[in-house]
């Protein structure tokens, strides 16, 4: 149907399109892509004596994961402080998606619903953690919490409590760090949700004899869903693979599945291994992504007919 | 407060929590940069005002010299990734969908969606391998990994700009004889401007403050600031720390503020 | 009309379809169009029927699917935009927000390569012409609609292109200004020379301001021709309805003329078809007293007040609907009432014979 001027204007697009994306895509296969395909492959391999890997195919690495071999009778068994390490995870970054949700709404409603001119203001606060290096936010929270920090200092003070509490090192403190450092990531979406949402629809709310809460659950959550679910792929992708704020908070002792791949880089002196978790550590993520871009997809089809 | 107005937009316990929010959200910061200046040894108790601490970090040759390859790194990765990600940006916006453009989509912004620690083992595996066939040791790694994970950033907001961009504007250019070179340079680069400060400025701190990918890729000595500061807490956050903390702080308040001015202006 | 009789733009059976296989739309189906050196032409139709689509393939931003443009006798279809002498008002203005009004005014020229001198001293002219000399280093965000409109204006013609082509440029000024802006095109058209394709759906800017207009309709070209051609003679229905209010009464060639379906003739209208559809503008209908003997009977049966004129709706005794329009007396009040038996009466020629 096409004539031919058409189809090589069309053409001359689509070449110039892939030519203006293709010294972004070589950084990125370099810097990024590529080397996930050479992990996958180090997950087959033995690992090597001093680090690094021997050539020859074996799936002990995957087996790895959750059995580990007993060292009299040689048998495989569950590795359980694998387990721990991997419930941990999933727990740990869970409940900091769902607590940064609680709290990050109602900041990022209160930041949408001020008067244009303090809006930038407040967004400007938010703003500020976000950018800071999160190594920083994380001795921060450490500050506070810490057996001497200012938490147990006031509290000692006020003679609520007469010994320290011990919150450093422990899962709640990760907990803790996570919330703190991962808020930003769910209130700036969220807040770009409610920024779009019309107000106006509330005033029909009301006007058809809805309560607050029904406003809340039945108008407002579901026009601002894309945000909420931004927000929390935002915060529970980095929060399952957290690294810092678990070696910094949970003190080397409460691992999580990103101070686990470290560990076999390391001191573990296993790469197959450290490779095979890595891998499954990105399958668990790009399933939940999958899941989450399902679920958008599904609701943007019950709401557009 | 006499409000006796019905408010629709008010719901109830929202303020509150917000401002609970707030206080948590810079209560610790604070502290930490009151801390800086902490005359005291010990970070127990504040005992009166001091410098000494960002004297002694400035006097560290550790510090100047991490310093110095982090600004470093993060200029030429963000200068690279803006560059980029502004030609992808183009390329991929504004212009019929063609075939193969989720994937660019996807490749562009697979650094936001696979974890740090896992971008960061296959880096270290695959720079290992580079590093026995070639044998170079120096800063390239760094810098190739840091724009790489710097596109997505660059991207976003060049991207947003393009796509906020009156496409008629470049019609009306072409329209007044602007070859599609003029039209570029003349109208969309101009109006491009703002976006790709705002990449620049967003790959720049990305760079500034990765700790885990540098931590991985980094060769013996190649100590960037946040490399330091996490190696200094093995034993004890000590309050240089806290010094080299409250100057990159205040590096990340400035370049945001003058970028929230430089932004408002324009528009 | 002067001696424009030089066709400036020619389209010759231009196609051009959107999307592909189930999708597809051809905003255009084989449209010829021939436009006159030097003249006002107006390309009138519905929202959708393809106005936008032709006057960008005249522009250049899009490629016909298939057919040619031809500008004063050369074929310009594979020409890029840039590369043809002419210029466009954008319904949106796309008037450059980083630059002031004069380097809006002066863009053109500037990409063209012209001397830095002529450049300004053409802004400097055109400037003047739209009566913006005060605003010439204001940023364009900072002037009004009509002043942005002005602007928009001078800067697709101070490039002196062959033909400028307008899309809707009126549509998003409020009424008063609008009316303002007609005259001022009409003005500038006049003293410029240069052929205008100016787009509207709205028919009364179409007839007060043009030398022809083409009426469109589904990607097709309707009827090309004067304003008054295209109101009084009306070469099919989308047209006469189209276009001003009109009556159509179902007619069938009777010896010594046409007879509607209560019984009349209307003497003098022939037509070759077994059947056809009369149409007569309402304000070409008098009403005449019941025992008129010559008339068509009909019975009125409701009146509707428009200030100047009044509209009487009839019913003729085959139940077929016709309106009238009369001026208003002075007392308010139209000479006839609800109910009232009248005769009505028409000129045969100044109804039309339609035969789609
Ligand atoms: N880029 C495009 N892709 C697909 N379809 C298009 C495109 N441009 C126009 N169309 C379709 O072509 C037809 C004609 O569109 P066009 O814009 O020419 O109408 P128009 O007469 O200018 O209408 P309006 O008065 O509303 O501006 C419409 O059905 C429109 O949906
Ligand atoms: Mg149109």
């Amino acid at each position: 149907m096409a004539s031919e001027a058409e189809t090589r204007q069309v053409a001359a697009s689509t070449r110039a399109g892939w030519l203006l994306s293709t010294p972004a895509l070589v950084l990125l296969a370099f810097g990024a892509i590529g080397p996930l395909l050479i992990v996958v492959v180090y997950s087959f391999l033995l690992p090597g004596k001093y680090g690094n890997v021997e050539w020859g195919f074996s799936l002990d690495a995957w087996r790895g994961i959750l059995f580990t071999r007993d060292i009299f009778d040689d048998t495989l068994v569950l590795a359980d402080a694998h387990l721990s390490i991997f419930w941990r995870s999933v727990k740990l970054s869970t409940l900091t998606t769902l607590f940064t949700f609680a709290v990050g709404f109602p900041t990022a409603w209160f930041i949408a619903t001020r008067p244009q001119k303090q809006r930038a203001f407040w967004l400007f606060l938010i703003t500020i953690p976000f950018w800071t290096n999160l190594l920083i936010r994380t001795f921060a929270i450490n500050e506070i919490i810490r057996s001497e920090g200012l938490l147990n200092t006031l509290l000692l003070w006020l003679g609520v409590i007469d010994r320290p509490l011990e919150i450093i090192y422990t899962d709640f403190a990760v907990f803790v760090g996570m919330t703190y450092v991962y808020l930003p990531l769910m209130v700036l979406p969220l807040f770009a949700a409610i920024d779009r949402f019309d107000m106006r629809l509330l005033e029909a709310g009301y006007d058809l004899y809805a309560s607050r809460w029904q406003v809340l659950r039945r108008i407002i959550l579901p026009i601002v869903k894309p945000g909420i679910i931004a927000g929390s792929i935002l915060v529970f992708v980095p929060a399952l693979g957290a690294y810092v704020t678990p070696r910094i908070l949970g003190g080397g002792k409460q691992m999580m599945i990103g101070n686990f791949i470290e560990l076999q880089f390391g001191q573990g002196r296993n790469w197959p291994l450290g490779a095979s978790l890595s891998v499954t550590l990105l399958v668990i993520v790009t399933a939940a992504l999958l899941v989450y871009v399902r679920f958008a997809n599904r609701d943007r089809e019950v709401n557009h007919g | 407060m006499a409000d006796r107005g019905f408010s629709v937009s008010r719901l109830p316990g929202f303020t509150p929590t917000a401002m609970l929010v707030f206080v948590a959200l810079y209560l610790p910061i604070l502290m930490l940069v009151a801390f800086s200046f902490n005359a005291g040894k010990s970070v127990a108790s504040f005992e009166g005002f001091t410098l000494q601490w960002f004297v002694k970090a400035w006097a560290n040759d550790h510090v100047k010299d991490a310093t110095l390859r982090s600004l470093v790194i993060a200029v030429v990765a963000a200068s690279v990734a803006t560059v980029v990600a502004t030609a992808a940006a183009l390329g991929t916006t504004r212009r019929k969908a063609f075939k193969g453009q989720t994937f660019i989509y996807v490749v562009i912004n697979q650094p936001l969606m696979v974890p740090e620690i896992v971008t960061a083992v296959a880096l270290l595996i695959f720079f290992a391998q580079i590093k026995v066939l070639t044998g170079y040791q120096g800063l390239g790694y760094l810098v190739t990994a840091h724009a790489a994970f710097c596109i997505p950033f660059a991207y976003l907001p060049i991207r947003a700009r393009l796509e906020g961009m009156d496409l008629t504007l470049e019609s009306a250019a072409a329209d007044l004889y602007a070859s599609p070179w003029q039209t570029f340079r003349f109208v969309t680069l101009p109006l491009l401007l703002p976006g790709m400060i705002a990449g620049f400025m967003l790959a720049f701190v990305t760079s500034l403050d990765d700790v885990v990918i540098t931590l991985f890729v980094k060769s013996a000595g190649q100590d960037t600031l946040p490399t330091y500061m996490l190696g200094q807490i093995r034993r004890q956050i000590t309050t240089e720390v806290y010094a080299i903390s409250t100057v990159l702080l205040g590096l990340t308040v400035v370049l945001l503020t003058a970028f929230f001015l430089l932004t408002r202006k324009k528009d | 009309m002067t001696a424009a009789t030089q066709s400036m733009i020619e389209a010759r059976h231009t196609v051009k379809a959107f999307g592909q296989g189930d999708h597809i739309v051809r905003a255009l189906d084989d449209v010829s169009i021939t436009i006159n050196k030097g003249e006002f032409f107006t390309l009138l139709g519905p929202s959708g029927c393809g106005k936008t689509t032709l006057l960008r393939l005249i522009a250049g931003f899009e490629m016909p699917t298939a057919g040619h443009i031809l500008l004063d006798g050369v074929d310009i279809t594979d020409l890029p935009p840039n590369r043809r002498p002419v210029n466009t008002v954008f319904q949106s203005y796309a008037l450059f927000p980083h630059l002031t009004v004069a380097q809006n005014i002066g863009f053109g020229l500037e990409m063209q390569g012209r001397p830095r001198a002529e450049v300004a001293k053409t802004t400097a002219e055109m400037l003047a012409l739209v009566k913006l000399e005060p605003m010439a280093n204001r940023k364009t965000s900072q002037l009004s609609g009509g002043q942005q409109q002005r602007v928009a204006l001078a800067r697709a013609l101070a490039p002196k292109p062959k033909v400028l082509l307008l899309d809707e440029p009126l549509s998003a000024l409020d009424l008063k200004l609008r009316k303002e802006m007609q005259v001022e095109l009409k003005r500038l058209q006049q003293e410029t020379g240069i052929t205008f394709v100016f787009v509207t759906h709205d028919q009364e800017e179409a007839l007060t301001m043009s030398d022809r207009i083409g009426v469109m309709s589904a990607g097709k070209l309707q009827q090309v021709g004067s304003p008054k051609d295209i109101y009084t003679r009306p070469v099919n229905r989308f047209v006469a309805s189209f276009i001003g209010e009109t009556n159509f009464l179902p007619a069938t060639p009777v010896a010594g003329g046409l007879q509607l379906g209560c019984g009349a003739v209307v003497e003098g209208l022939t037509t070759a078809k077994p059947s056809v559809t009369l149409t007569i503008r309402p304000e070409q209908i008098r009403i005449t007293p019941a025992d008129d003997a010559g008339a068509i009977p009909a019975t009125v049966t409701s009146l509707v007040y428009f200030g100047t004129d009044t509209h009487c709706h009839m019913a003729l005794s085959d139940g077929a609907e016709v309106v009238v329009r009369v001026q208003s007396p002075a007392s308010g009040e139209a000479g006839v009432r609800t109910g009232d038996s009248v005769g009505l009466r028409f000129q045969p020629a100044a109804a039309q014979v339609l035969e789609d």
